[in-house]
Order: structure tokens, then C-alpha cells, then sequence
């Protein structure tokens, strides 16, 4: 006869239930928060429907996260409370054997979750054209009513306000400023960018030397700039106010100093200011002596030059060939009346 | 090898290694080009600065860089010791800054030629004038609000200020005649350019040339165009 020493097993409380509970309750409460208190706070705003809509994936993101970083923790702190080694327990652990359940849960759930984000990733970024992204020269998702080809049209109809068509811009990056065009308003150029509310805007990113990146964070818009490559990126501003513009490629010294600030303007104010601009920058004579509007440029082409570079004696810098200047008084002397 | 030769050895080579060290911070980190202070020249709530632009220069192991060189406040233009050869300035804050520049170098045509307008000097202009050679003019004063640098090839570099929204093309002399060859320049061809600005607030202002004036370099913005004390410098505006 054998005689048992083991005292009567105590009835364990279902602690998978006890975590599950405890995890859904915070889950709920976070993610509620996320969505009213956090969501209006996250980057990079709404100044366009492009920067909304990534403040919403980051929303939504946040809150897919929140649920698995708590449940996480939720049953780390219950590990640490109830199955810590109590004073005066020497006994060791179960042993630890495979759960097909536990397993298979964990494949299915985060398969489901990664899945989830790849199909919701890649919705966010086909639906708003790109999201604010450059394309490159042909892009695939246009906003509505715009064709590819009406992307890359080099003369786009014009811009009027309250009026249908997009705005065209160029934005072109070159050791270290940026400078923008305008191929509605005679192809002014400027150094400052202004944009109306409203409007969808067909943003062209280019360069004329080394890699750069236009990126906007209040927009929602960042496009690489390649030189002789046309980068189109859409957004659409919403707001009024100042938006920033950072060079987002390391391009030489003053990579750092690369940026300056925009506006988002009423229509009218936008039409004011760039009729404003063409206007004085025909008068100027500028106009005429930019190059035509184009997609890209050639910064080795001078067309207008038409001369031959000339060997100077005696001088060392730049192996001493220089164009032949003006002559004063001649015509084309800039510097006669 | 005896145990103190191993010392010895061990030492001499620490103190190169030290030695270096220091050397590199001292000449490529922390050295820097000399500082031109225009602050006490300032008068009225205007200070004058004058610089020249140089198609090579004599005061550094770089002679076939392109160069600027800023000229002592109040000093003599048409004579070499007036001149340092620096890119950083100090100017007051809340002062019309009037500045006077000598183009010695030959036309390089700027590779956007919207560089070629004036922007953010006060009235939009400058003032340009050729000389053949010092008091020997090459034609009138002229006033205008864009140097064409394409058609009529008639700039040599870019003075900008970015973030005072400063940009300023800087007029070429005829680069057929003998450019000057010999720096800081006091003789030769050259444009002589005039125009003011205003400072604000205080603070550090990168400025540049926009001209990729680096001949060799990749681009044509390195070299020169990327080191302090000849086509890029920093003002400093004191408040």
C-alpha cells in the first residue's frame, strides 16, 4: 500500500483569461486615446491632404502597435506578480513543452497583422496618388482627373482661380538652394514658394548637379531630385500658413543651409503674388533670358552662349579658359545703356 | 629588444600619433580664416564693405583657386596690403550695408541663369561699371537689375546671402583683354559693382557664390566653392 505524501493540488486561476482581460481593457483605453488626444498631434499635420492622410496611417499604426506592445507588457507584470519565486521556494519550474495552440495562435495573428499592414500600406499609397511621394518621370497613381500625360505636359493649361486645372511647379534643387518655376505664369523662377489653398499641385523635382531632396514636412511631400530626371510627386495644400523646405540628401558643405519657408496662400493672394513675379521678372528682362520651361536641364548646354571659351595667359584658375565677355558698348554689353 | 628601448619606441610613437592628432584638429578642424570685423567702421547706421573676387590667388597652397578677398575697412582698394584673403566678415545689426565689389575674374556663366537677377538689394539694382584698369573706365555707370550671364556672358560670380534673401550677380570684365594675374588684384580689367542691403537680427549668415566656379572639382562646386576663405564664407551680424 502505498501511501501519497503530495498535498491536494490548489485550484489555479485561469490566468490566461486574467491577461487576455486585463490586456483588452488597456488596449481599449489606449487606443481610444491615441485616436481622440494623440491623432491631432502627430506629424507632420494637416496642412495638405497628403500630410492628413500620413497623420492618419500614423494614427492607425500607433494604434495596431499600442495593442502588441501592452499585451507585451501586460503579461510581463503578471509573469513578475504572480509566478515570481516566493521566499523559501526552492522548487524548480514546469518543464516547458511545445504548445500547438499557443503557436499556432501566434503564427496566425501576426501573419494576419503583417499582412493587414501590407495591404493597408499599400491602399494609403496608391488611393492619394503617391501620398505625397515622387513617382519619377511617369507616374502610375494620379489624382483625379489628372492623366500621366498631363503630369509631363510642358505647356499645362493655365491656372486660374476657383478653375479646374492643377498648378504646375518645378522645383529645382543645385548646390545649395532650391528655386522654383512656374511654367503657367511665363516660367518665372523664384526662391521662395508660394501655393494656393485648395489646389491640386503637380509638383516637378529636379536638379542641375549632385543628388537632392525635396522634402516639405508640413506638406507631406518628399521627392528626390535627380539631375536630368523629372521626379512628379501631387499634393494638395488645406491650410494657410508657412511650411518649411529641407534639402534631404547630404550634398556638400551647406547641405545644412539648404532650406527656406513657403506660404500657403488664399487663390487670389497666389494670383496676385505670381502675376506680381512674371510681371516683374519681364520687365527685368529675366523671362527672356532664362531657358525655355522644360522637365529637366542640361547644365552643360548653355545654348544662349554661342561662343567659343578663350585661353587666357598668365591665369591659373579654371586652367585659365574663359568665355569672351562683353565688350562695352557693343550690343549685348550689359553694362552700356 | 631591452625592455627600455620597448618604453622609448612605444613613446616616440604615442607622441607622433598625439602630435598629429593635434596637428590635424589644429589645421583642418579649428583653423579657419581671419575675421574682418566692419562693426566699429559702421557710421549713421551704414557700413561700408568692399571685396574683390580674383580669378586665382597668391596667399594660399591652392593658387589656381578662384578667390575672394576682403578688403580692411577703410583701407586703400588699389593697394595689395589692403586686402585679406578671407571670406568671413562681421557687420552690424540693423545697418545698410553698402557694398562695393571688384570682378577681376573672367565671365563663368552661372549654370541656372536666374542667378543672374538681382534680388533683396535695396531697390532691386545694382550699379555697374567696366574698367579697363584702374581710373580707366570702359564704359558708363550703368543701373540694372540683372547681369545677363548667358547671352551677353558678362558674369563672373554670385555674391548671395540665402537667408537674407541677398542674390547678387557679379559683373565680369572683358576677359579677351589680360585678366589680372597677380593676387589681391590692384591692377587689370575689372567690373566694379555697388549695392546695398539691410541687416537684421543677429546671427551667422552663410554666403556663396552660385557660379560652379570649382574648375576640376565635381560639378564645379567643390574646391573653392566649398571652403571657407575663398568662394563661400559666413557673416556674422552683431547685434
Amino acid at each position: 500500500m502505498s501511501e501519497s505524501t503530495a498535498a491536494p493540488a490548489a485550484t489555479e486561476p485561469r490566468h490566461g483569461v486574467r491577461i487576455v482581460v486585463i490586456w483588452a481593457v488597456l488596449a481599449i483605453i489606449a487606443d481610444v486615446l491615441i485616436w481622440t488626444v494623440w491623432r491631432p498631434h502627430l506629424p507632420p499635420g494637416r496642412m495638405s491632404v497628403e500630410a492628413q492622410g500620413q497623420q492618419y496611417d500614423i494614427a492607425v499604426m500607433a494604434m495596431l502597435c499600442a495593442p502588441v506592445l501592452l499585451f507585451i507588457w501586460t503579461y510581463f507584470a503578471y509573469a513578475l506578480i504572480n509566478w515570481r519565486q516566493r521566499e523559501g521556494d526552492e522548487e524548480d519550474g514546469p518543464p516547458i513543452h511545445g504548445n500547438t495552440k499557443v503557436q499556432a495562435t501566434w503564427i496566425t495573428v501576426t501573419a494576419v497583422i503583417v499582412l493587414s499592414l501590407f495591404v493597408f500600406g499599400t491602399v494609403e499609397l496608391i488611393v492619394p496618388a503617391g501620398a505625397g511621394a515622387g513617382e519619377g518621370p511617369s507616374p502610375i497613381w494620379n489624382p483625379s482627373g489628372i492623366t500621366t500625360a498631363d503630369a509631363q505636359a510642358v505647356s499645362p493649361p493655365a491656372w486660374t482661380p476657383g478653375g479646374k486645372n492643377p498648378l504646375v511647379v518645378q522645383a529645382i534643387g543645385q548646390q545649395w538652394a532650391w528655386t522654383y518655376r512656374f511654367p503657367q505664369f511665363g516660367g518665372m523662377e523664384t526662391t521662395t514658394l508660394q501655393l494656393p489653398i485648395n489646389t491640386e499641385v503637380v509638383l516637378h523635382v529636379t536638379s542641375l548637379d549632385v543628388i537632392h531632396s525635396f522634402w516639405s514636412y508640413e506638406l507631406g511631400v518628399k521627392a528626390d531630385a535627380n539631375p536630368g530626371v523629372d521626379n512628379i510627386a501631387f499634393f494638395k495644400p488645406q491650410a494657410m500658413g508657412s511650411f518649411s523646405v529641407r534639402c534631404n540628401e547630404l550634398c556638400g558643405i551647406w547641405h545644412g543651409a539648404m532650406f527656406n519657408y513657403g506660404h500657403v496662400v488664399s487663390q487670389a493672394a497666389f494670383q496676385t503674388w505670381a502675376s506680381g513675379v512674371q510681371a516683374k521678372e519681364q520687365a527685368d528682362g529675366l523671362l527672356s533670358d532664362l531657358p525655355a520651361y522644360a522637365l529637366t536641364y542640361d547644365p552643360t548646354v548653355i545654348p544662349q552662349l554661342g561662343k567659343d571659351i578663350v585661353k587666357v595667359a598668365g591665369i591659373t584658375g579654371a586652367n585659365g579658359y574663359y568665355y569672351p565677355g562683353p565688350q562695352a558698348g557693343t550690343p549685348g554689353d550689359p553694362v552700356s545703356p | 629588444m631591452s625592455v627600455p628601448v620597448r618604453v622609448v619606441t612605444l613613446l616616440v610613437a604615442f607622441a607622433a600619433v598625439v602630435v598629429g592628432a593635434v596637428f590635424i584638429v589644429a589645421h583642418y578642424v579649428v583653423g579657419s580664416p581671419p575675421t574682418v570685423d566692419y562693426t566699429s567702421a559702421a557710421s549713421g547706421g551704414q557700413v561700408n564693405v568692399v571685396l574683390q573676387e580674383d580669378p586665382q590667388n597668391n596667399s594660399s597652397s591652392k593658387p589656381d583657386w578662384v578667390s575672394y578677398y576682403v578688403m580692411k575697412p577703410g583701407a586703400n582698394p588699389m593697394q595689395a596690403s589692403s586686402w585679406v584673403h578671407t571670406t568671413l566678415l562681421k557687420v552690424p545689426a540693423n545697418t545698410q550695408v553698402n557694398m562695393t565689389i571688384y570682378g577681376y575674374d573672367g565671365c563663368t556663366p552661372p549654370r541656372n541663369n536666374f542667378w543672374t537677377q538681382v534680388q533683396g538689394t535695396m531697390g532691386g539694382t545694382v550699379t555697374v561699371q567696366q574698367f579697363k584698369n584702374p581710373g580707366k573706365p570702359l564704359g558708363p555707370v550703368v543701373t540694372t537689375p540683372t547681369i545677363n550671364g548667358w547671352a551677353h556672358c558678362a558674369v563672373g560670380h554670385t555674391f548671395a546671402i540665402p537667408s537674407m534673401h541677398v542674390f547678387v550677380p557679379v559683373g565680369s570684365p572683358n576677359a579677351s583683354a589680360s585678366l589680372c594675374g597677380s593676387s589681391p588684384c590692384v591692377s587689370g580689367p575689372y567690373t566694379l559693382e555697388k549695392f546695398s542691403f539691410r541687416t537684421t537680427n543677429a546671427g551667422e549668415f552663410r554666403w556663396q557664390c552660385f557660379v560652379p566656379c570649382g574648375g576640376g572639382f565635381l560639378d564645379g562646386n567643390g574646391g573653392p566653392m566649398a571652403t571657407l576663405g575663398y568662394m563661400t564664407g559666413q557673416i556674422t551680424v552683431v547685434g
